[in-house]
């Protein structure tokens, strides 16, 4: 059984580059988002964040996880149409690895989404995004990033081979984008009502932004960096025992 | 013994005893597979017929390893398909019911593509060859979005070529296609019996089945309840009657007509400056023709 993943992951790759528009949809969201708090919502809200920050500063890190969040429905959207038009069944009844179909997709989901983080990390310089950081510290902020896009890429598998309609199939992601709101991405958790603070501050989503914003500024990162990295290694573990079992179900194993 | 396994180095595809139940709603077991036996020679277009749901696709399902069957064996160019798979797997190809191609990709790059992950030498080589031999040369270069329906069944089967299975599954390659479309497919399936390829297809098209296998079995109720030639099933009937019945041309008969003269219209017209003049003339023979038809019924 031969593994076949790069031969497969360069198909998908065509299909991103033969289609755009994935990834400026993806981006899409985010950016604008970005540019209306940055030049809408931003003066008003200058009074809450740290004195000194610069508000895009203080924004990026959400940004990159809320488009993050949509850019892996595309990948569940790849995976439910493979499924659907028996592409699958065809890889799998050839004499290659099966998981080669299911990473193949996996890593086209990550190097699509660092395409996308670079190109946010880009816009967010041209609205006022400056970083001082060191390289270490760039290596550990895309560390997490890397992490956190495998996490959400294992659990977009999971409706991706099970969903029965291309609605199913990218639905589970919205809940996701909104995560960010209700988090320390765009306000310090500090301004808002104790039953929301509770919520904000025990998502996933509070630490990554703390831990990406403090080794972007600079600062210590404290326990919050082993509560973000656990967060994101326990959903990968856990989502991907799920996907490969679901995967897995009906196949005879070799 | 020894004239049990002579035998069965000339099958290509062995199935016994094959069991298969999903679960319904609420916990019911729907039983589509109650021990089905059957085999398929080397170098013959088996059929595999039955009505919608009787369970042809979950039986091809089984034997391409996709699934496992609750009991039974099956063996597929010898090796057992529950416990050599990657034998299996290497011994055939899987046209499955849905043109499965990348119609994000051109004809030539979904080719290139299957022959890289089967291994082949020379991709391209092969992609060219297998272009040229399904006539799809010119539209190489398109995307498979692009491709009429018989284009694209076409193409599919041309990726399940590669690489020589042993063994080729089609599961109703003509559903789907306009009759243009159908006659096409048909053509390539016996081009591909005539190289020596075991094909076993599925099919609820009697016709389908009347005009390719060498043999065909009926899938009936869960299990095959009549397998042979066309001539030894056409022998559990009472034999036939002889009655004059006045010949008329099918609408199909009267589509392709239709459509076969469009074709050379153009083709008249796209080869020849002076098209106008033949043209008409063609349309005039073919009146003549009609109405010699017309006459002689």
């Amino acid at each position: 059984m031969k593994n076949k993943t790069f031969v497969l992951f360069g198909r998908l790759m065509k299909h991103i580059l033969r289609s755009p528009d994935t990834i400026i949809t993806v981006a899409l969201i985010p950016i604008a988002m970005m540019l209306l708090f940055v030049f809408v919502l931003g003066g008003a809200l200058k009074g809450s964040i740290p004195a000194g920050t610069n508000y895009a500063t203080f924004l990026l890190p959400g940004i990159l996880l809320m488009a993050i969040a949509s850019g892996i429905s595309y990948t569940a959207f790849r995976m439910f149409q493979d499924s659907q038009k028996g592409i699958f069944s065809r890889f799998n009844s050839m004499p290659i690895s099966r998981s080669s179909a299911l990473w193949g997709h996996v890593l086209t989901s990550l190097v699509s989404n660092i395409i996308t983080v670079i190109l946010i990390f880009l816009i967010g310089l041209l609205v006022g995004f400056r970083s001082s950081a060191g390289i270490l510290n760039w290596v550990a902020v895309g560390g997490i990033i890397i992490l956190f896009i495998l996490a959400l890429t294992w659990v977009a598998v999971i409706p991706g081979i099970t969903a029965s309609t291309m609605e199913g199939a990218s639905a589970f992601s919205y809940p996701l984008i909104f995560l960010p709101f209700i988090s320390s991405a765009f306000v310090p958790t500090e301004t808002m009502p104790v039953v929301v603070k509770q919520f904000a501050e025990y998502q996933p989503v509070t630490p990554i932004v703390n831990t990406i914003r403090n080794l972007l500024a600079e600062q210590p990162v404290g326990n919050e960096i082993w509560i973000a990295l656990a967060w994101c290694v326990g959903i990968m573990i856990l989502a991907w025992i799920i996907a490969m079992r679901i995967y897995n179900r009906k196949a005879i194993s070799s | 013994m020894e004239q049990s396994t002579a035998i069965e180095v000339d099958v290509a595809v062995l199935v016994k005893g094959i069991l298969k139940s999903f679960e319904g709603p609420k916990g019911a077991t729907n039983k589509v597979l109650k021990g089905v036996d059957f085999g398929v020679k080397r170098g013959e277009i088996f059929a595999l017929l039955g009505s919608n749901g009787a369970g042809k696709t979950t039986i091809i399902n089984i034997l391409s390893t996709l699934m496992k069957s609750d009991g039974g064996t099956a063996l597929v160019n010898n090796f057992d398909v529950a416990k050599e798979p990657g034998k299996v797997r290497q011994s055939i190809s899987l046209t499955g019911q849905f043109a499965a191609v990348d119609d994000i990709l051109t004809g030539r790059e979904n080719l290139i593509l299957i022959a890289k992950l089967r291994s082949v030498a020379n991709p391209a080589k092969v992609a060219d060859e297998l272009l040229e031999r399904f006539g799809l040369t010119e539209a190489a270069n398109r995307r498979v979005s692009t491709y009429s329906g018989g284009m694209t069944r076409r193409l599919d089967i041309a990726m399940s070529l590669i690489g020589k299975p042993a063994v080729i599954f089609l599961d109703e390659p003509t559903t789907g296609l306009d009759p243009e479309g159908r006659h096409e497919v048909w053509k390539t399936i016996k081009e591909l019996a005539d190289g020596g390829t075991t094909i076993l297809l599925t099919t609820h098209y009697l016709d389908e089945a009347e005009e390719l296998a060498d043999k065909m079995a009926i899938l009936h109720g869960g299990t095959i309840i009549a397998q042979g030639s066309l001539g030894e099933l056409k022998k559990l009937f009472p034999p036939a009657k002889v009655e004059y019945v006045e010949k008329q041309p099918s609408l199909e008969d009267i589509f392709l007509a239709i459509i076969g003269r469009k074709a050379d219209l153009n083709a008249s017209r796209n080869a020849d400056p002076n098209a106008g003049t033949n043209t008409s003339s063609n349309v005039r023979s073919d009146t003549d023709q009609n109405a010699n038809r017309k006459a002689g019924n």
